[in-house]
């Protein structure tokens, strides 16, 4: 053996370097430490779908409350002589789309000149000669009004419920539990349609029927995580160093449950967007002149033969608002698990 | 298993009892009348249509007359849309354009969903893969009512390849709806068997097979596919509920003669005894179908135990 390391020839002196181990590093964290929602943010931006669909979300956002402002029309002003106009665009009518041209007894006329009108309606207009372009960005702001109250109350009470429920379990969750099985029973559909009809229609009467059964899914989530985690170690020790009920639930549970909250809320939003949208399409929803998403699309509908271009703005807003939020959702959920963890 | 499955059955009772008492408090505090024209009518003669209806009796024999005729099967009458019409004659003649395109709807985008998420999953990070998840969310998000008028506006005013809105074309007429219908069940079945299928094909048991010498396909069809396969079954309630939900406006837009557009033209007119037969007809159906689904699930597959441990 010995004779082997004389064969090896001599190395240049300091290629190596003699280090010592120290005790004291072996414990050392190197990299940076990274906390659960700065790993949850580093993949959300890796996703790039979910990237672009809040970029997007936010600039649909905006333009909801810019819209309105920086159109020279106000979303309900009417001007009969302007009715059923396409949409219009300078810049772009060269391009041969959104020239202000519409069919016309069959035939391809531009409808501005048709109509001596001299102004420029970007989404076009309506049958009562609205503006499209303020109405829509307005409807899309009572839309996504009504989709987050909605979706923040439902939030609200089944976080309650189910913590309450899961967390001080036994005769009270037996109880609480067997409430909303019944609930839950019954079909989402009917019971927003119920309680829509005997309501005055309106925006509270919307988000009344949408949150009166629809916070049994968040309970149930918020209940099966409270189960999982009031049993383990870290709870008891909390408990055993006297911990209050609150401490124990602020300070130690709800971290852990936020995760699946969020998640959870992000598919509550498109599902309160779609389902007003819905109600207003078949007749249930907003009165005028109150337009929402559903309602514009309601109108535009009636029209559809004529000026399809009623029907389109709003129909790509809400589809957009719709793909975008599930996009979000499906990354937050793949970020936000620990099972997912790279 | 009988154990829970008569539990199932004595919470789903509850839940219908609840579902019909509590629409048929809700109808008699609906404002306006349910005697069409009411004001028109003399004394005498409201008094005379009261009683032919049962609406001159106190409110608890209203109810429990009520309560009792449905276990019958018996919804009332209709009041002033088909004056007179036995409310589950009314529903039961439009079951059938209804039953049809939800069925084709849902055959047809199951089936098609099935076959995009498995070719996604074996084609999996592939542009196959990409347009499969892409067409997923796309058909999760866009509401049946933008998808049905869209459809109605390209084929059949635009390119006029099949009718716009007459049910008078035989299965012509029911092709749009269906189609309408199919894209929350293509979205879903495509996007649950991709994961699924993803899951299943890095188990042991197909690295087992592949050692074995068992051909790509085999592979697929043989092993993976079907465990995909089985768990499926869960995601089947929501879509009953998606195509009812759907069948309601889709309906109304082909012009079809089914429930879903009788019942919003009786919540327009106010028709108090088909809104409330309507209602429990469709708690029923959705109650039953996700009774069933739990059931089917709990009998395919042995590892689900139903009575506890399921949350």
């Amino acid at each position: 053996m010995t004779q082997k390391f004389d064969e090896i020839p001599e190395l240049p002196k300091g290629s190596f370097e003699r280090i010592t181990l120290d005790a004291k590093q072996a414990e050392r964290i190197t990299k940076p430490s990274v906390s659960f929602w700065q790993d949850a943010w580093y993949r959300i931006r890796k996703n790039k779908g979910a990237l672009f669909s809040l970029i997007l979300f936010g600039l649909i956002v905006i333009m909801s409350f810019l819209g309105p402002v920086i159109s020279p029309y106000e979303p309900n002003a009417q001007t009969i002589t302007h009715a059923n106009l396409p949409p219009k665009v300078p810049g772009i009518e060269n391009l041969g789309i959104l020239n202000g041209v519409g069919t016309l007894g069959g035939e391809k006329v531009d409808l501005y000149e048709l109509k001596n009108v001299e102004v420029n309606y970007w989404f076009g207009t309506d049958g009562l000669g609205r503006d499209m372009f303020s109405r829509v960005w307005k409807g899309t702001q009572v839309s996504l009004f009504i989709a987050f109250v909605a979706a923040a109350i439902d939030m609200l009470i089944g976080v309650i419920y189910g913590g309450v429920s899961g967390y001080f379990g036994g005769r009270v969750d037996d109880f609480m539990q067997r409430i909303v099985e019944i609930l839950t029973g019954i079909p989402n559909l009917v019971v927003v349609i119920l309680f829509i009809l005997i309501m005055d229609p309106g925006i509270l009467a919307i988000i009344i029927a949408l949150t009166i059964t629809g916070w049994t899914g968040m309970s149930r989530v918020v209940r099966g995580q409270v189960l999982k985690y009031k049993s383990q170690e870290f709870v008891l020790a909390a408990r055993t160093l006297g911990a209050s009920d609150s401490r124990i639930i602020w300070k130690h549970l709800m971290p852990n449950v936020l995760g699946v909250i969020i998640i959870n809320t992000m598919f509550t939003i498109p599902s309160a967007i779609f389902f007003e949208a819905f109600l207003s399409f078949i007749g249930l929803g907003l009165q005028a002149p109150d337009a929402s998403l559903g309602t514009l699309i309601n109108d535009g509908y009636a029209l559809i033969q004529f000026a399809p271009h009623i029907l389109a703005f709003p129909a790509i807003l809400l589809s957009l608002i719709m793909i975008a939020f599930n996009l979000i959702g499906d990354g937050l959920r793949d970020a936000l698990d620990p099972k997912m963890k790279d | 298993m009988a154990k829970y499955i008569g539990k199932r059955l004595i919470y789903m009772v509850i839940t219908l009892a609840l579902i019909a008492t509590f629409t048929f408090f809700l109808m008699k505090i609906l404002p306006g009348s349910p005697v069409a024209s009411a004001d028109k009518l003399s004394p005498e003669q409201r008094a005379v249509v009261e009683a032919r209806y049962g609406l001159d009796k106190p409110l608890p024999v209203q109810y429990f007359d009520y309560m009792f005729g449905l276990v019958q099967g018996d919804l009332g009458i209709s009041i002033n849309q088909f004056k007179g019409a036995d409310v589950t004659d009314v529903i039961l003649s439009r079951m059938g354009p209804s039953a049809q395109i939800g069925f084709q709807g849902m055959v047809l985008g199951t089936v098609l969903g099935i076959l995009l998420g498995m070719i996604a999953a074996l084609r999996q990070n592939t542009w196959v893969d990409y347009t499969s998840t892409f067409v997923a969310i796309v058909g999760i998000s866009i509401p049946s009512f933008v998808f049905a008028s869209l459809l109605q506006y390209w084929f059949g005013l635009k390119w006029d390849l099949f009718p716009v809105a007459l049910w008078n074309d035989g299965f012509m007429s029911s092709v749009l709806p269906s189609v309408a219908l199919a894209m929350f069940p293509l979205a879903t079945a495509a996007r649950f068997i991709r994961t699924e299928m993803i899951e299943v094909l890095g188990s042991d048991y197909i690295t087992l097979a592949k050692a074995k010498g068992a051909s790509g396909s085999e592979i697929a069809f043989k092993h993976a596919f079907r465990n995909a396969l089985i768990p499926l079954i869960t995601v089947l309630g929501p879509m009953a509920v998606a195509i009812l939900t759907g069948s309601l406006v889709v309906e109304q837009i082909f012009a079809i003669p089914g429930i879903g557009e009788q019942f919003v033209k009786s919540i327009m007119v106010n028709d108090f005894a088909i809104i409330m037969g309507t209602t429990i007809f469709f708690s029923v159906f959705l109650i039953v179908i996700i009774l069933l689904v739990d059931i089917l699930y709990g009998v395919i597959d042995p590892r689900i135990r139903l009575s506890g441990g399921k949350n």
